[in-house]
């Protein structure tokens, strides 16, 4: 157990430290507030309310997202063709095997209407 | 600086991978993308059909691969096991016997996802709940056959995540088993606001363990210069390098993957995401997710910390006590049926941490015989959970199930049998499986740990039985919920696992007896 008391010593003193932080904050900080301190912080600007029950198009984000699949494909292709001759036929393999993979993915996408812009 | 480039071209070896021995995880895979496919190709009205076909006969056909790998290279050989995939993946005894069990356990999950009297999954889970677009979705008759692919691409990473004997393999087993959970979690037909509450707390609270789980495994990576199991274990046994870098490294990654098992003081997720995910997903999370964790984290702690138990062990021993305890008391309190299963799951959970503590042969087999066990038991108790409904679904809150023994006396009673397994009552797999970790926990020297996991059990009898009285000794409410009939899926899943929890009972020996031998050498390095 001799080993655990340094933990526990830290974990009391984060504690203590913690508590500590708050009460004194609260105890003797200055309170003085405007307008703009009781605003919802966003990077300086003004926050503007936005209306509810409205929906965004997501369709950015979809094909993004898209992207991003056929990138790693691509960055996962470029050292294969460098070595390809020395990786042989089990990189062949391995490489159509994964090739086939991503290709199932697309074609779900295609297939249900991922890459529809309307 | 060519020269050295020049060398390294000519080291190239094509690595081998022994596909024969990774057959059950590829056939698992395939049949998941097979499933996209079907997803893309197949007609609307064919695929949930096909999805059926396709996930039972994937699972199926895993599990007798499994059986021929463990014939053919392990016994065959009497070798305890041997490593594939230039070590990335190590298959031997326990972790076939794991494996095996994750197999049945998600057939027997996929038998209650393709219940199709009383639908679970949403008609479409992108539209706000609610809205007009949902209830479009609910006329038109859709419903997400996306579940059944993304089961196997989950099962596929449980089969993964505790044969990985390197701790990127297990990193990248984590993810796949759980990005799918995520998802599956938030597709719940009913209670759609909960469904979505539940997938974003998990995610959240997941990939928040995942960051733990992959800092641990750097900070190993930088005691040890190895990712690799068994390196690990060495540099840790000649206790060259810096201590606090592995101690570091041994908090976080068992963090990590306590979060999985979900032990107190990391089981924050497990009520929420239980209550609120679709009752068939919560099945295949309580019972695969949780035999593939332990999997996983009894390798880590056996095999890369096998030298250190007596530095690890009080810390263990903390949290098997608080996860016990905290379980039990805290399920006391509960009112919502899925909810109190959820912190039974956590108790159990703590009852097979003292079989891991005890880290000997002993402690092995018995925590892989307890999650079989309750593994099946609690898949049968969820399927009650959905059979019992009224106007809302299903019929959460407990006082609803009042009187459900006169109604339905043998929908109660075998809620009340996976009630008292959970309990560990003689003649149920529960006490049979609390003896085995108890005793060996007790051959391991922490009889203490016992001694709380029994009064932890009593403890736990209560909300059980207040559960049992309520369903066969009081009244029920004229408007209360009715029992739907199933289809034979349902019956099926329900029958494997009262069937299972009375034989594992009753006769317990064959199992114990597999149990025993899968463990016998324990993991392979």
């Amino acid at each position: 157990m001799g080993h655990y008391v340094p933990i526990l010593i830290l974990a009391a003193l984060a504690t203590v430290f913690a508590v500590f932080s708050i009460i004194a904050g609260a105890l003797a900080g200055p309170k003085r507030w405007n307008r703009a301190k009781l605003e919802s912080y966003e990077c300086g600007i003004e926050p503007t309310r936005q209306p509810a029950g409205i929906r965004f198009p997501v369709k950015y984000y979809l094909t993004a997202m898209l992207f991003i699949i056929f990138d790693i494909e691509i960055i996962f292709l470029y050292p294969w063709a460098v070595y390809f001759d020395k990786l042989g036929v089990f990189g062949l393999v391995e490489m159509v095997t994964f090739i086939a993979t991503v290709l199932v993915a697309y074609v779900y996408v295609w297939r249900r209407g991922g890459l529809e812009w309307d | 600086m060519t020269g050295s480039v020049a060398a390294i071209t000519h080291t190239i070896a094509a690595p081998s991978i022994e596909w024969s021995l990774l057959s059950p995880l590829v056939l698992v895979f395939a049949a998941a993308t097979v499933g996209v496919l079907v997803e893309a190709f197949a007609p609307r009205d064919l695929r949930r059909a096909l999805h059926i076909a396709i996930s039972l006969g994937g699972l199926a056909g895993a599990f007798v691969l499994t059986i021929v790998v463990a014939h053919s290279h392990i016994f065959a050989g009497g070798k305890p096991g041997v490593v594939a995939a230039v070590g990335a993946v190590a298959v031997d005894k326990p972790t076939l016997f794991i494996q095996g069990t994750i197999l049945v356990l998600a057939f027997v999950s996929v038998l209650l996802i393709a219940e199709s009297s009383h639908d679970a999954f949403a008609a479409q889970a992108a539209a706000v709940p609610g809205s007009a677009a949902e209830r479009e979705g609910l006329l038109a008759g859709l419903t997400h056959t996306e579940v059944y692919p993304l089961t196997l691409f989950s099962v596929g990473g449980m089969l993964l995540f505790p044969a990985a004997n390197d701790l990127l393999t297990m990193f990248i087993a984590l993810e796949v088993l759980s990005l799918p959970l995520y998802l599956l979690c938030g597709l719940a037909r009913r209670r759609r606001l909960l469904s979505q509450e539940a997938a974003m707390k998990y995610f959240l609270l997941g990939a928040f363990s995942s960051a733990f789980f992959l800092f641990g495994v750097a900070m190993l990576y930088g005691y040890s210069g190895s990712v690799q199991l068994a390196a690990i274990a060495t540099a840790a046994q000649s206790g060259v390098g810096s201590a606090t870098l592995l101690y570091a490294g041994i908090a976080l990654l068992g963090i990590g993957l306590l979060f999985k098992i979900g032990a107190i003081p990391f089981a924050n997720w497990k009520p929420d995401v239980y209550q609120g995910s679709p009752t068939p997903v919560t099945a295949l999370m309580a019972s695969c997710t949780l035999v593939s964790a332990f999997g996983a984290l009894l390798r880590v702690f056996y095999v890369a910390f096998g030298q250190l138990t007596w530095d690890w062990r009080p810390v263990m021993w903390g949290v098997a006590i608080l996860t016990m305890l905290v379980g039990s008391i805290v399920a006391i309190t509960q009112t919502d049926v899925k909810r109190l299963l959820a912190y039974s799951s956590i108790a159990q959970a703590g009852y097979v941490l003292t079989g891991v503590i005890a880290a000997n042969t002993a402690g092995l087999s018995g925590s892989m015989f307890y999650l079989a066990a309750y593994g099946i038991a609690t898949i049968g108790a969820f399927a009650i959970v959905t059979l019992v409904r009224d106007q809302t679904g299903e019929a959460a809150h407990l006082s609803s199930w009042a009187g459900l023994g006169k109604r339905s006396p043998l929908v109660a009673g075998l809620f009340a049998l996976f009630l008292i397994t959970f309990a560990g009552i003689p003649l149920t797999s529960g006490f049979t499986s609390k003896f085995a970790v108890f005793r060996a926990a007790i051959q391991g020297g922490a009889l203490p740990l016992v001694i709380i996991g029994v009064i932890s059990s009593a403890i736990l009898a209560f909300p059980y039985v207040r559960v049992i009285v309520l369903m066969f000794f009081s009244d029920p409410a004229p408007d209360g919920p009715v029992v739907v009939r199933p289809s034979g899926f349902t019956s099926a899943a329900v029958a494997v696992g009262a069937a299972a929890t009375l034989v594992l009972g009753i006769i317990p020996q064959p199992l114990l007896n597999i149990a025993n031998h899968a463990a016998s050498h324990l993991f392979v390095r």
